[in-house]
């Protein structure tokens, strides 16, 4: 179920210049949050935003009732997110969408392809696939090392593979050239800019592997009552907010293959 | 305390929802009890499944939004025969926001509506401004208005709402048109046609390039036309218009609305509309004021 909810800041992280994150708790039960699920965020104190921020939920821990937000300082929304302190409340409508599939058998073998802020809810989900014995491989990407905002946190959860554009720490190029993504796996997970998405989802396409994108859009309600981010399917638009953000790549030809 | 009338309809408070900002009701049933709402109304409906507009359709603007959905919808016999019958249970008003591309159109899908017991009433949304056939072309004229109502008027015998545009020299003349024509009740207003440009790309933000205003943003807009039109006609108008407080609804309620819709705030708060009602309550108290219907149209 859905709901709104004042949260409190736990904990607040600079990662690097242009991330950070944030642990939120209110003391109580959260509600269950899947993996891929996001939140959005009301912005206070800044007289351009209006509209909350959608977010991804990069990890949960269900135990102590806290959420992790791994944020990309983007434009005056994420900004001045990015100003609050440890003990700021923060207003939160969540769990929001639907998230990846998670009907992978144990010893099965999953990939993981994160670039960027899209790294975010990739931790949840190779935590999950984790518990289920699903055997995680997960390819981080970036331009170069320092937009890589999370990294060690991965490694407890399956092989931990980097790609850096320039080579600064691992395999020097593209997620798609890494040599691990080239074997063969039973699933393909995938969030980070378009570009890269539309390549994971073609090669899988091409190698007949079961895909699944999360994609990101400009959002109003976050809920699918407003209509304005959709996406083009197969099945015509479709709200990332309400249907996605994840989506099956079998649905999505129109979108990959432009 | 809080009761209005609107023509046949009973509303146990004047806070409706806007079409096209809270979906089907369902979509908030998580954040709030929809049966508290005096009413709310469901999406724009059309006479077949609409793609809508190409993304991008929305962008942020200072104290407001752009969009350009472009009536997205499944189309009045997919409402018939699937929504409805998931939300007709509902103890509330449901109205339909009705639209179309012709007045062919109009009539059917109202007639359609006609039908279904438990929708009261219609708006016939005159003031679409992101369909390149029909919408606003409807409601920017006169004579076009009074020709698509009086069509209407003939089928569909409830409540007949008629939404209208603010992109028009004298809104108070088409309310006029409208009211001549048959409508008992005029809502107002909708979207403000406006544009955005991302400087860095060097185009449009949107892919419809213009799209409609809405949020705190035309608040005084619309206050000011609710004020002109309540003057112009005999029947109760609904106002709406980045409506996001208790206070704001009794604003438009003195400027001469019997009801009022929420609409954009219901994206900043999904509960928005429950706090509005309270509100409204507690400021009635507040002032000694027994029922709700002495402060209409006091300015």
């Amino acid at each position: 179920m859905k709901e709104i909810h004042d949260f409190t800041i736990l904990e607040r992280r600079q990662l690097g210049e242009s991330y950070f994150s944030l642990v939120l708790g209110h003391g109580g039960m959260m509600q269950h949050i899947a993996p891929g699920q996001f939140v959005e965020l009301q912005v206070e104190g800044e007289p351009k935003v209006m509209l909350r921020r959608p977010i991804s939920i990069h990890d949960v821990d269900e135990k102590e009732g806290t959420m992790t937000l791994l944020i990309q300082i983007v434009g005056n929304g994420t900004r001045r997110l990015a100003e609050l302190k440890e003990g700021d409340k923060l207003n939160v409508v969540y769990p929001l969408g639907h998230g990846f599939s998670l009907d992978l058998a144990a010893g099965s073998r999953a990939v993981l392809v994160g670039g960027g802020a899209g790294t975010a809810p990739l931790l949840h989900l190779s935590k999950v696939l984790k518990a289920k014995g699903v055997d995680c491989t997960i390819i981080l990407g970036g331009r170069t090392e320092s937009l890589i905002p999370v990294r060690d946190a991965f490694a407890a959860y399956g092989r931990l593979c980097i790609a850096t554009d320039d080579g600064s720490l691992g395999h020097h190029g593209l997620v798609t050239q890494h040599p691990a993504f080239g074997e063969h796996y039973d699933m393909v997970y995938t969030c980070g800019p378009t570009p890269m998405m539309k390549a994971v989802a073609r090669s899988a396409a091409e190698r007949g592997l079961r895909c699944e994108v999360s994609l990101e859009n400009m959002m109003a309600c976050g809920v699918g009552a407003c209509l304005c981010c959709v996406t083009d399917t197969d099945q015509g638009h479709r709200c990332v907010c309400k249907d996605g953000p994840v989506f099956d790549i079998s649905t999505l030809k129109k979108w990959y293959q432009c | 305390m809080l009761n209005v009338n609107i023509h046949n309809l009973k509303l146990k408070n004047p806070v409706m929802t806007a079409s096209g900002t809270f979906g089907y009701g369902e979509e908030f049933a998580d954040f709030i009890d929809l049966n508290r709402l005096g009413g709310f109304v469901v999406k724009g409906t059309t006479g077949s499944h609409r793609e809508g507009n190409p993304y991008p359709r929305m962008v942020e603007t200072p104290s407001g939004m752009l969009n350009s959905v472009g009536l997205q919808n499944g189309g009045v016999e997919k409402f018939c025969s699937a929504v409805y019958h998931r939300i007709k249970h509902l103890d509330t008003n449901i109205i339909v926001n009705v639209s179309g591309s012709s007045i062919d159109e109009y009539c059917s899908v109202a007639e359609q509506i006609d039908a279904l017991e438990h929708i009261p009433a219609i708006e016939l949304n005159i003031s679409c401004p992101n369909v390149k056939c029909g919408g606003m072309g409807f409601g920017t004229s006169p004579d076009m208005a009074a020709q698509v109502v009086s069509a209407v008027r003939k089928v569909y015998h409830k409540t007949l709402i008629v939404k209208l545009s603010p992109n028009v020299t004298s809104i108070a003349e088409i309310a006029k048109a409208v009211e001549g024509a048959g409508a008992d009740s005029v809502s107002l207003i909708n979207t403000l046609l406006g544009m955005a440009i991302d400087i860095e790309r060097r185009r449009p933000f949107m892919a419809n390039v213009t799209g409609g205003l809405s949020g705190p943003a035309v608040k005084p807009v619309a206050v000011r036309m609710v004020w002109q039109v309540a003057h112009a006609v005999k029947i109760p108008v609904v106002g709406l218009g980045g409506i996001c407080t208790a206070e704001d609804a009794i604003e438009f309620m003195m400027a001469g609305a019997t009801a009022i819709e929420v609409g954009t705030a219901n994206f900043i708060d999904p509960a928005v509309t429950i706090k509005i009602i309270d509100g409204m309550d507690q400021w009635c108290k507040k002032h000694g004021i027994s029922d709700i219907n002495e402060i209409i149209g006091i300015i």
